[in-house]
């Protein structure tokens, strides 16, 4: 035990290893605070819809045989995610099947574009790093450092100066609008933030598993505590541990690599089940020094 | 002058006309019971005078500087407001927003307004609890409170009776009256409650395909409940 933790102690005297960290809890950081308001508003899938058709998109700009991937998977993300936010409630395809038609239909052009159009490398493979989570996480660059980290400032920055208003909007759209909040224009923001984070993390933990960041923290953090405030406390608390942990868990020498997206999330996993348990017991209690 | 008036106003939404012809004022301190069946607009009309939607036809003037968004709105409650993580006290705050001030967090002011508010309702013993494990009526109860947050002039209140315990209604009735009375906050009832319009309106309008009034609560009853 001790002589892994060695290794791991190791590993992170790498540059690499310690930029992957870095982006990892930024990401997560992000995903997490987002996840409050998505879980609460009914809409835990968006992050899945929204890595689905990134894929779709990523598809299509290695088919185009682009220098920048981004330039091309972050707009149409976006725009997406605009779509499926804001058209919720007038669109004749409603909510959840919408989303489920964006993700399914992207993920299928995706796949059709790569076998056509690929490279004509490893398909297999390519596929299953982009759905499960790439090495690309230790192959970062300094710049992609400085995205990431410019991208959590602004999130921060935005759940700070506009808390009251997030917190009105995702408990009563109705009421918040009727006060003279400006309720679309909060909800595009949302939208936009959310498919940049998406984008971002399909990196980390590939788009197969993105849901876990945004929604696990957020509802472990639901189990336990009672106010919006401490909910989003902890529910970043929670993202940011298990991202850092799952990352370093994952650096741990072992036979075979361990993938590090299905760690964190597993770890992810195994936090909210703690929680689960604290909150029953939690409201046993309440229950008891009742009667 | 008026604090409120709707000239002839024709309510719809997506090209469909729901009801035509509603003209009616409201000064302040008069207590107004919306009565129609389901469908005949009452939702619709609360949202227009809210400019949440746009009426399709008429005019809608305030006065005595009331503002649509210093209107204190009850709305129905939605489903995903049962297991909402947070506190009495977040939500009752979070209705003052429309004060406006971008300092994000809520001023000693609001605070204390806040305060008294929860002091009237009677909810200071429940400031810390989470709404999710209140009772219905005391759901209620927190939810007119921040509307009371938002407004000194006018509440809206749309059913908000609906789905409460009789004596829960009766006591969420109570407290709306006082606040009419002791405060002259008017008040705009959205209800199919003909017993509680009976006894508390002074103005009733009743919106309709077929039937339209509008004018004092004892003219309405008059007539037994024919307009009903």
């Amino acid at each position: 035990m001790l002589e892994m933790l060695q290794q791991i102690g190791h590993i992170l005297s790498y540059p690499f290893a310690v930029r992957a960290l870095i982006v990892g809890i930024l990401v997560a950081l992000c995903a997490s605070l987002l996840g409050v308001s998505l879980v609460l508003k009914r809409m835990s899938f968006i992050g899945d819809g929204l890595s689905h058709v990134a894929f779709g998109a990523l598809a299509i700009a290695t088919a185009l045989k682009l220098s920048d991937e981004m330039l091309l998977v972050l707009p149409i993300t976006v725009i997406a995610a605009i779509l499926l936010l804001r058209g919720g409630k007038k669109a004749k395809i409603r909510g959840d099947a919408s989303l489920a038609l964006w993700a399914v239909g992207s993920l299928a052009l995706g796949y059709l574009i790569i076998n056509l159009f690929g490279n004509g490398g490893n398909v297999a493979g390519d596929v299953c790093t982009t759905l499960f989570g790439s090495t690309s996480i230790l192959t970062l660059k300094t710049a992609d450092l400085w995205i990431c980290g410019i991208m959590a400032a602004v999130v921060l920055l935005l759940f700070f100066l506009f808390y009251r208003q997030i917190f009105a909007i995702t408990f009563d759209e109705e009421f918040a609008a009727a006060t003279g909040l400006h309720t679309q224009a909060y909800q595009l923001l949302i939208a936009a933030i959310t498919a940049v984070v998406i984008v971002i993390a399909m990196n980390l933990v590939g788009s197969l598993l993105i849901s876990a960041l945004v929604i696990f923290p957020a509802l472990a953090a639901m189990q336990v505590f009672k106010r919006f405030r401490d909910v989003m406390l902890c529910s970043a608390l929670v993202g940011v541990g298990a991202a850092a942990l799952g990352i370093l868990i994952s650096f741990a020498p072992t036979q075979a690599p361990i993938p590090m997206g299905a760690t964190v999330v597993a770890v992810n996993l195994v936090i909210f089940l703690i929680f689960a348990l604290i909150g029953k017991f939690k409201s046993l209690q309440i229950r008891k020094s009742h009667i | 002058m008026a604090q409120l008036e709707c000239r002839n106003l024709t309510l719809g939404y997506e090209g469909k006309t729901v009801a035509t012809g509603i003209d009616f004022s409201l000064n302040k301190g008069d207590y107004l019971f919306i009565l129609g069946e389901n469908g005949s607009g009452k939702s619709t009309l609360a949202k227009a005078l809210l400019r949440l939607n746009q009426a399709l036809a008429g005019e809608i003037l305030f006065a005595d500087g009331l503002k649509a968004n210093r209107i204190g709105y009850l709305p129905q409650q939605t489903p995903s407001q049962k297991d909402f993580p947070a506190s009495v006290k977040e939500i009752i705050r979070s209705g003052g927003l429309n004060r406006g001030g971008l300092f994000p967090f809520y001023s000693k002011e609001e605070k204390e307004r806040a305060h008294t508010v929860m002091e009237q309702l009677e909810l200071l013993p429940l400031e810390n609890r989470c709404f999710r494990e209140l009772s219905g009526g005391q759901q209620r109860k927190v939810l007119l409170a921040r509307s009371l947050m938002a407004t000194r002039e006018l509440l809206l209140l749309d059913e908000p009776a609906a789905a409460l315990d009789p004596h829960a209604t009766a006591e969420l009735y109570e407290i709306i009256r006082r606040l009419n009375q002791e405060q002259k906050i008017t008040i705009i009832m959205i209800s199919h409650d003909l017993e509680a319009a009976k006894k508390y309106a002074d103005k009733i309008l009743h919106i309709g395909k077929d039937s339209a009034f509008f004018g004092a609560a004892e003219d309405y009853f008059k007539g037994g409940t024919a307009h009903a």
